[in-house]
């Protein structure tokens, strides 16, 4: 299965751009951080700004590739700092190097997170819709209420779980660097799962599932499948959370973060990766920027923010009676009317993306228009030479 | 004894807030996020009069008549447009509105708990056990507008044509049902029942912030679903069984830091075992 996710065939540079700036924008930051350019903050931004991307982009698979609204995403993220940075915590008892703890907690809270997103993804196959989300929701409550409630000793309970011990500290090489290239892996792996057969049967159960039962997709794997697969990353992401914040606090985990990773989704667009990367880069921004401005009661402005984006983007993207204005406005119909002069009809015969709008009826006509002119009728092949 | 009663006048405010749910979902398929919002505009709406001296009676009628405004104009200007589009869409829709209320409350109120101090009216003896009067007035109360409301959609036209909207839309339109005032309608009544379980929140736990209605708006949902979705009576059991379960946890030592766990872990075992709830009607998807 992995090998045919890896053996995508269409290498187009247009399928890279997003790992090319990714990776300038590590190269640049590390640049300045060795000149000594990046305030902490600053650095610790970075950090942000890379396991928000994980996590908008493992939610984007479930919200949407699979179609199916998670609540609970910052449960599973809760699951993996919790229990990945507890791993790494008494990892580092034997172990000397901070990175290497990283990076087996790293796994193992992905894994943990993973069967947490199976135990959710089993609901998943009996509901759907509002239902679904109410699960997620409750799993998300269940997961931070446990948390505070286990024995001090092993998560700190009220108080949260201490992470001094694995900590990055100034000594050590910066986490940024480590989160993006973890970043850059993620989107290599999704990217080549969305588009893969599998990505493109997730999209067939999301646009019509009975039709893809019908077509002999096995629904209840990949249902299954993309919850696991989302929440291995939010618990990646988890980790990362777990050893660049102290200590661990389950309050961080609420229905709010969950809404604000939905945000980045919805706000990128549901379906685009490239989309969830750039608002997952710019809400921490906009986040940190607002934290510095905004004292008390104002942070609240934050929220209202988020809901206008919510509420303004999903109306106008699916409110039936908007869409002559959204056709208007959108960038692909504008580069579509600049295209279309030196468009002949063959071209857009031969377009796959365009052969659910061609009416038969036009091909038709070009079809009797242009063959059957005086001296150029339609002569039937002769019947081959054969026998005798 | 006194966990009981206290357990089924929680269960009167979560079955008077599973109703919006139910009614809502049941005539508009959608998931009305912000129903818990509504009770926090309501209870907000109840300090203020208070505040500036208004009497209680005032400070009711204000309450309803916000709530069953806020809850029209949420429904014309937030899911209105979205007719016909994806759930998932209108789903995202109704969680941006309760963010939305939840924040512009904060900005206006602050997000530090305010008091309200209803009105005190002690505790009897029952049976050996004291039980506080504001429960036995919110059991009773509830019970009649429970009662009311059945009455309401069974006997009156507009009820009728609420059960008919919910069936089938299309049929309820051929048929001269104006399907949008029905649905307005519906949205009216859930704020008002809103608004009531607000007025009996403030009377069990005095005091309001802006994030007062999520988790009993959560937890009403979950009564709405264990009961069956779309289901008036469904609602009524499913909200006095989670508020007896919530009280009765809470008095259990080992149990009570778990509370939220247990009612969760439950909505989600009665949603893989009956996902259509306790009474809910069984619906056969059709391509």
């Amino acid at each position: 299965m992995i090998k045919s996710i890896l053996k995508s065939d269409d290498f187009k540079i247009k399928n890279f751009i997003n790992y090319i700036v990714i990776a300038a924008a590590l190269v640049v930051c590390i640049i300045l951080f060795q000149a000594g350019e990046l305030k902490t903050s600053y650095v610790n931004l970075l950090v942000q700004i890379g396991y928000s991307i994980i996590l908008a982009v493992s939610l984007n698979l479930v919200v949407g590739f699979l179609g199916e609204l998670s609540l609970g995403h910052a449960g599973f993220m809760c699951v993996g700092a919790y229990l990945g940075t507890f791993i790494s915590i008494q990892l580092s008892e034997v172990i000397e190097s901070k990175v290497i703890c990283l990076l087996i907690s790293m796994i193992f809270g992905g894994l943990i997170a993973a069967v947490f997103g199976f135990l959710v993804g089993l609901p998943a196959l009996r509901l759907k819709g509002d239902y679904l989300a109410i699960v997620t929701l409750a799993f998300g409550e269940i997961v931070r209420t446990v948390f505070k409630n286990l024995p001090k000793e092993l998560f700190g309970g009220a108080m949260g779980l201490s992470t001094n011990a694995v900590k990055f500290t100034k000594r050590d090489i910066p986490l940024f660097i480590i989160v993006f290239i973890v970043v850059i892996l993620t989107l290599f792996f999704v990217q080549n799962l969305v588009r893969s057969k599998h990505g493109r049967a997730i999209t067939a159960i999301r646009d019509n599932e009975i039709a893809a039962k019908a077509m002999g997709i096995n629904v209840t794997f990949y249902k299954l499948f993309v919850f696991v697969i989302a929440a291995f990353f939010a618990g990646v992401a988890g980790v990362f959370y777990g050893h660049y914040a102290t200590p661990v606090m389950y309050t961080f985990f609420s229905y709010n973060y969950s809404i604000e990773i939905l945000v980045m989704v919805v706000l990128g667009g549901m379906g685009s990766i490239n989309g969830s990367i750039i608002a997952a880069t710019l809400i921490p921004i906009i986040n940190y920027k607002l934290q510095e401005k905004l004292p008390g009661d104002l942070a609240a402005l934050k929220f209202l923010i988020y809901a206008v984006i919510l509420i303004g983007i999903v109306i106008f993207n699916n409110a039936p009676k908007l869409a002559p204005i959204k056709e208007r406005l959108s960038v692909k119909a504008l580069i579509a009317k600049v295209t279309a002069k030196n468009r002949k009809p063959e071209d857009i015969l031969n377009d796959p993306a365009h052969w659910d709008r061609i009416p038969t009826k036009i091909a038709m006509d070009e079809v009797l228009s242009t063959d059957i002119q005086p001296g150029n009728e339609y002569v039937p092949d002769k019947p081959a030479k054969g026998g005798k | 004894m006194s966990i009981l009663f206290d357990g089924l006048s929680l269960g009167a405010i979560y079955a008077l807030i599973a109703l919006g749910y139910t009614m809502v979902y049941g005539i508009a398929k959608m998931l009305n996020f912000a129903h818990g919002d509504i009770i926090m505009v309501g209870a907000y709406a109840v300090f203020v009069t208070l505040i500036s001296g208004g009497h209680i009676a005032l400070a009711i009628g204000l309450s309803v008549i916000i709530c069953v405004i806020m809850g029209v104009v949420v429904e014309k200007f937030a899911y209105k447009p979205l007719r016909g589009a994806s759930p998932l869409a209108v789903l995202i829709t109704a969680i941006g509105v309760s963010y939305l209320l939840q924040s512009i409350s904060q900005l206006v109120f602050g997000a530090e708990p305010k008091t309200v101090t209803i009105a005190s009216l002690g505790a009897i003896t029952l049976f050996g056990a004291k039980i506080s009067v504001s429960s036995i007035v919110t059991l009773v109360i509830g019970a009649v507008i429970m009662a009311g409301l059945t009455v309401f959609v069974k006997k009156t036209r507009t009820g009728r044509a609420m059960v008919a909207v919910s069936e089938d839309k299309g049929a309820a339109m051929l048929m001269g049902i104006n399907v949008n005032k029905i649905i307005s309608i519906t949205f009216a009544i859930g704020s008002a029942l809103a608004a009531a379980a607000s007025l009996f929140y403030l009377m069990q736990i005095p005091s309001v912030e802006p994030t007062l209605g999520s988790m009993p708006g959560i937890k009403a949902f979950t009564a709405a679903v264990i009961g069956g979705i779309g289901s008036i009576p469904g609602a009524m059991i499913g909200g006095v069984l989670l508020g007896v379960i919530e009280k009765i946890c809470l008095s259990v030592p080992v149990l009570a830091p778990y509370t939220t766990a247990v009612e969760f872990g439950l909505l989600i075992v009665i949603l893989l075992v009956r996902p259509i709830g306790l009474l809910g009607k069984k619906r056969r998807e059709k391509v």
